[in-house]
């Protein structure tokens, strides 16, 4: 469904440039769950972000559903190929109730029976009809996620791009909106791309996983090995280490992996 | 749907749960007016700029006499009970003439807001959500307008287009969009890199539909803020140019222009220039007024 070959992504030029992705190379079947972990700035969301055509300055090649992506995409192409973003706070135009923001991409893309589309992602994401005419600043953190979820599924899309679609929220909700997104993968056969620094999360949503460092993919495991523990790389294991919770003799082991 | 009673109207403004598009949308302009109703300070200019346009509306019925009749025997009376303001050198009643310059005034200030700022607005947010080579062009004409006094460029324009009071308008227009496009790129490039631009932008829409409807309506209430306080300088603007004579002609009753005749009496007959004066004044005073109630409701970083 996706392959991403040999991904370079630099920002800045000459000597302010920062190579933020370094030659990064992984393949997502259909129907797959794919988990990108690693540490802030290891890269993870700059990937998604080219993947999906937000970044433009990347070299390497990108493939979605089979066909090659330029730099520039086609409006097709979001009808396949949708992202959710972290903040929901930040993601959903503060003067637009959500009924607009969820008509904005029918609109775009010309599609009929409007209504009928926005009352089922409604539905879908577990929010009633009462809150269609409603404005962010009126909805919490955990709605927000909901509405912004629902946007992306509007086109009816078969990739879903997740950023950190949890991190920006507390625990309680966390874990609503990983559940919702389990079921709607298994309503639409939706296959995920998600990017988190919490391994948790991927140990719960993620079929298989790459590792991150510094740009580069550290590792490549299935989420069953990731249970286990069993990791092959050192970095990979001071990543599990550290997410078990803070312990000092742990912290004062860690090491910099260049 | 609607209720009929008082109560329940405001019931259904202020519903949590809206029914319709229509519902949503008075209901917010219902709260900004409560909040805006809470300025003592805004409801008198609002009050002030409803009485402005009353005045230009009614002038025919209120006017005591025309404000065009001359008669030279009843020049440069004081206020009295037959002309409340008194009469000008050519014995025009000075208070019918007010009434009537209202209108100009008002027009004045219409077609400036409609035009500048609109220019500046999209200027602006093309400039600042584009970035780059157009960017540089867009500000680099826009610093060079700046770089002049206002008032010594709509001079320039004024005699170069001829005297007259639409010129004056088209020179008043030319002379301020700049800042609204300064204004309009700042706040377009704090929005354009933000996740519901991106989010918009991956759904496919393009760069116009992203430019007028997701970032146009960021950038317009503290335009209209920044538009409601510059109003009055730009009333004083018309003014001045009236007085110069470059503004309004003869015998017109634009107020600036009836300054700058009652100016030889001044000292004498000072009812001449000041009435106008004080009309002048009270407007301008009233446009300030509201923009600062305006920018309490409309501005997004107060909330």
């Amino acid at each position: 469904m996706i392959d991403v070959t040999d991904l370079r992504v630099t920002f800045g030029q000459g000597a302010d440039a920062v190579a933020a992705v370094q030659g990064v190379s992984f393949a997502v079947r259909a129907g797959e769950s794919f988990g990108l972990v690693g540490e802030s700035g290891s890269g993870k969301s700059t990937v998604l972000r080219a993947v999906v055509g937000l970044n433009h300055d990347w070299t390497g090649s990108i493939a979605v559903d089979g066909a090659a992506q330029g730099r520039r995409r086609e409006k097709g192409f979001f009808k396949s190929c949708q992202m959710v973003f972290q903040d929901p706070y930040g993601s959903l135009h503060p003067r637009h109730t959500i009924d607009r923001i969820l008509a904005e991409p029918i609109a775009i893309h010309g599609l009929r029976d409007a209504d009928a589309r926005i009352d089922r992602v409604l539905r879908d994401v577990g929010l009633g009809p009462q809150f269609r005419f409603r404005y962010p600043h009126q909805l919490s953190g955990g709605q927000r996620q909901r509405v912004a979820i629902a946007r992306a599924l509007v086109l009816e899309p078969r990739v879903l791009l997740l950023d950190e679609p949890t991190s920006a929220l507390d625990v309680s909700v966390q874990a609503e909106i990983l559940n919702l997104l389990k079921r709607l993968r298994a309503e639409h056969a939706l296959t995920y791309v998600l990017v988190s620094h919490n391994l948790a999360v991927v140990a719960t949503m993620c079929d298989r996983l790459a590792v991150m460092n510094r740009g580069r993919i550290v590792e490549e495991m299935d989420v069953e090995a990731l249970r286990r523990g069993a990791a092959r790389e050192d970095y990979t294991r001071q990543l599990l280490r550290a997410s078990q919770g803070y312990d000092r003799a742990a912290a004062d082991s860690f090491k910099d992996f260049a | 749907m609607m209720q009929t009673t008082e109560g329940g109207l405001r019931a259904w403004l202020t519903a949590e749960t809206p029914q319709s598009r229509g519902q949503a949308r008075l209901g917010r302009v219902y709260l900004g007016w409560l909040a805006f109703s809470r300025n003592r300070l805004a409801m008198i200019g609002l009050g002030i700029v409803l009485l402005l346009v009353l005045m230009a509306a009614l002038a025919p019925l209120l006017a005591p006499y025309d404000p065009y009749r001359q008669d030279l025997s009843q020049r440069l009376l004081p206020p009295s009970a037959a002309h409340w303001l008194g009469t000008d050198a050519f014995g025009r009643d000075i208070l019918s003439r007010i009434l009537y310059g209202s209108r100009l005034t008002l027009m004045i200030v219409a077609l400036v807001a409609v035009t500048a700022p609109v220019a500046g607005l999209l200027i602006g947010t093309v400039a600042g959500y584009l970035g780059g080579w157009a960017d540089a062009a867009l500000m680099r004409v826009t610093d060079i307008f700046l770089a002049f006094p206002k008032l010594i460029l709509a001079l320039a324009f004024v005699s170069a287009l001829g005297p007259g009071i639409e010129n004056a308008i088209i020179a008043i227009a030319i002379t301020s969009w700049p800042p609204y496009a300064r204004i309009a790129r700042a706040e377009t490039i704090t929005i354009r890199k933000s996740d519901f631009i991106s989010a918009v932008r991956l759904q496919g829409a393009s760069t116009p539909r992203i430019i007028l409807g997701h970032v146009v309506p960021l950038c317009s209430s503290s335009l209209i803020v920044r538009v409601t306080l510059d109003m009055a300088g730009i009333i004083l603007t018309a003014a001045g140019l009236g007085f110069l004579g470059l503004g309004a002609q003869p015998p017109a009753p634009e107020w600036g222009a009836m300054i700058a005749t009652g100016r030889q009496y001044v000292l004498e007959q000072w009812w001449v220039a000041t009435m106008p004066g004080i009309a002048i004044f009270v407007v301008s005073l009233g446009f300030n007024l509201l923009g600062d109630g305006l920018r309490d409701v409309l501005d997004p970083k107060g909330k």
